[in-house]
């Protein structure tokens, strides 16, 4: 897929989340977006997954122009399978359920075939045996599997992770990095932002670095992760990958 | 012994064990009130009761219906607190703050006096069971604006969001996720707040609506036998309040789960 930036910006009260951010990226599979903590990354993120509105600028993905009204962003929002930190299910439906919903009352499928999608899904993935169980009575690994289960369900254009596995400790980390991993060789186009370097280097094939609201650097992802340019993320790159 | 000692509250208890305590506490409670009556020098004059049963029964049917149209009245009342805390608008949550802690912080007695001889008098309003439903309603609706604040509160915002992300509107965002949680959560303290409607319905009798407590204190006026009339009346309000507490604890086990 492609993506194309033109001069846009977001601000938060005083913060100046992104600032004119322009930017043509080049057909890719999986792009990964990288920086610190409150550089604009997510921001830039949930504006691509239609959930946040630039105060200027425009987005195109794959050459079709996304319409900031409210009505395009449903539809929008509809055909992007997106993925949190956490929560992403709801606490009073199974994992079986918290499937369905969309499926049913989003996309308008009857409720047999929702639940045969729902059935080879969970088989596949090794669910099965938690689809009756609430998320509570989950853990936070199969609790994300289920929710990447939701947005894959759908059919989705692409899919968008914003840091996936922040919240989990490093075993269910690893079990939901795989789940990706493995989605991405299925062939399906994938957008995440995420804090783990040595992932984002595996799985993507683009990478943008992204600090104080600016693109600072992208590139293909061997080249940037081996041959960083710019200062700033010579010294992000040195920092995170310390320890 | 050991059966009869749970660790930790929730688990499971053995039939045997349920039915043997549930018998020990029985008898003792039994053996201490019939200690406490037998005490007692009292010419029991249940006859005379027994010719009033109807005006008990009369009682007992005003206090039902006056606790049902109370607690509809009160959930509209303290849904619609519960909305006006939220508000934006300064002025319409700091009226809903104070009507709650107005309504909590003094007594129901002095609420019903203040509201029949002050100001539905002033209104014209002359109906006293009217003002009754409604003392007990602004009463009730108080408390329950805070239980459904909170409960609106204990949806976390990500569910909002992931409600946005997967593309539900807003009514069906409503529908699917907030309404039905909400329910569950309310489920429970709504019935524990029938019981006690049905309970402090009975301060109603100072402004003399006849519901089950004045009709009881009218028989003992009759016929002089106190705890003939009283005793009844206990047993009453028992039989109302005893179902709704266990359905509350049944509904709770059913509705519960962990955000």
């Amino acid at each position: 897929m492609r993506l194309e930036f033109g001069a846009i910006s977001k601000q938060f009260g005083n913060h100046q989340a992104l600032c004119d951010v322009s930017l043509s990226v080049p057909e890719f599979q999986s792009l990964a977006i990288i920086g610190p903590s409150g550089g604009g990354k997510t921001t830039l993120l949930r504006i691509i997954a239609g959930l946040e509105i630039p105060e200027s600028g425009h987005l195109s993905i794959d050459g079709q122009r996304v319409n900031f009204s409210e009505e395009f962003l449903l539809s929008h929002r509809r055909s992007i399978g997106t993925v949190f930190q956490a929560y992403n299910l709801f606490p009073h439906l199974t994992a079986r359920e918290n499937v369905i919903l969309p499926l049913v009352k989003v996309h308008g499928r009857s409720t047999d075939e929702a639940h045969a999608v729902v059935e080879a899904l969970f088989e596949r993935f090794e669910l099965s045996r938690h689809a009756d169980q609430r998320p509570a009575e989950l853990s936070g690994g199969q609790q994300q599997r289920v929710a990447i289960v939701r947005a894959i369900a759908i059919k989705p254009r692409f899919l968008i992770f914003d840091e996936p596995t922040s919240a989990l400790d490093p075993e269910m980390t690893a079990e939901v990095l795989d789940f990706i991993a493995e989605l991405r060789g299925e062939g399906r186009d994938l957008i995440i932002v995420t804090h783990n370097m040595g992932f984002a280097r595996e799985v993507s094939d683009h990478c943008l670095f992204i600090a104080e609201g600016h693109v600072l650097e992208e590139g293909r992802s061997a080249e940037l992760f081996s041959k960083p340019q710019h200062p700033q993320l010579v010294n992000f790159l040195a920092k995170v990958l310390r320890y | 012994m050991d059966s009869f000692v749970t660790q930790k509250l929730g688990r499971p208890v053995g039939l045997a064990a349920m039915i043997f305590s549930w018998g020990l506490v029985a008898l003792l409670s039994t053996a201490l009130f019939s200690f406490a009556f037998s005490q007692l020098h009292y010419g029991w004059n249940w006859e005379a009761i027994w010719q009033y049963r109807n005006k008990f029964l009369q009682g007992w049917l005003m206090t039902l219906a006056i606790s049902a149209a109370s607690l509809l009245v009160s959930l509209i009342i303290g849904l619609l607190a519960a909305l006006a805390r939220r508000s934006a608008f300064l002025p319409v949550r700091y009226s809903a703050v104070l009507y709650v802690e107005i309504v909590r912080g003094t007594p129901l007695l002095v609420q019903i006096l203040i509201l029949f001889y002050v100001v539905a008098n002033a209104f014209g309003m002359e109906n006293r069971y009217l003002v009754g439903v409604l003392a007990l309603s602004l009463f009730a609706g108080a408390y329950l604006a805070e239980m459904i604040r909170s409960g609106i509160e204990s949806i976390r915002d990500s569910q909002l969001e992931s409600a946005r992300a997967i593309g539900l509107t807003r009514g069906q965002t409503y529908h699917y996720v907030i309404f039905p949680q909400l329910v569950r959560q309310l489920a429970p303290p709504l019935t524990g707040q029938f019981a006690s409607i049905i309970k402090d319905s009975s301060l109603l009798s100072i402004i003399a609506v006849s519901e089950f407590t004045l009709n009881a204190q009218e028989v003992n006026a009759f016929t002089y036998s106190t705890l003939e009339s009283y005793l009844p009346l206990a047993l009453g309000y028992l039989l109302l309040t005893l179902p709704i507490s266990l359905l509350s604890r049944v509904m709770e086990r059913r509705f519960h789960f962990a955000t």
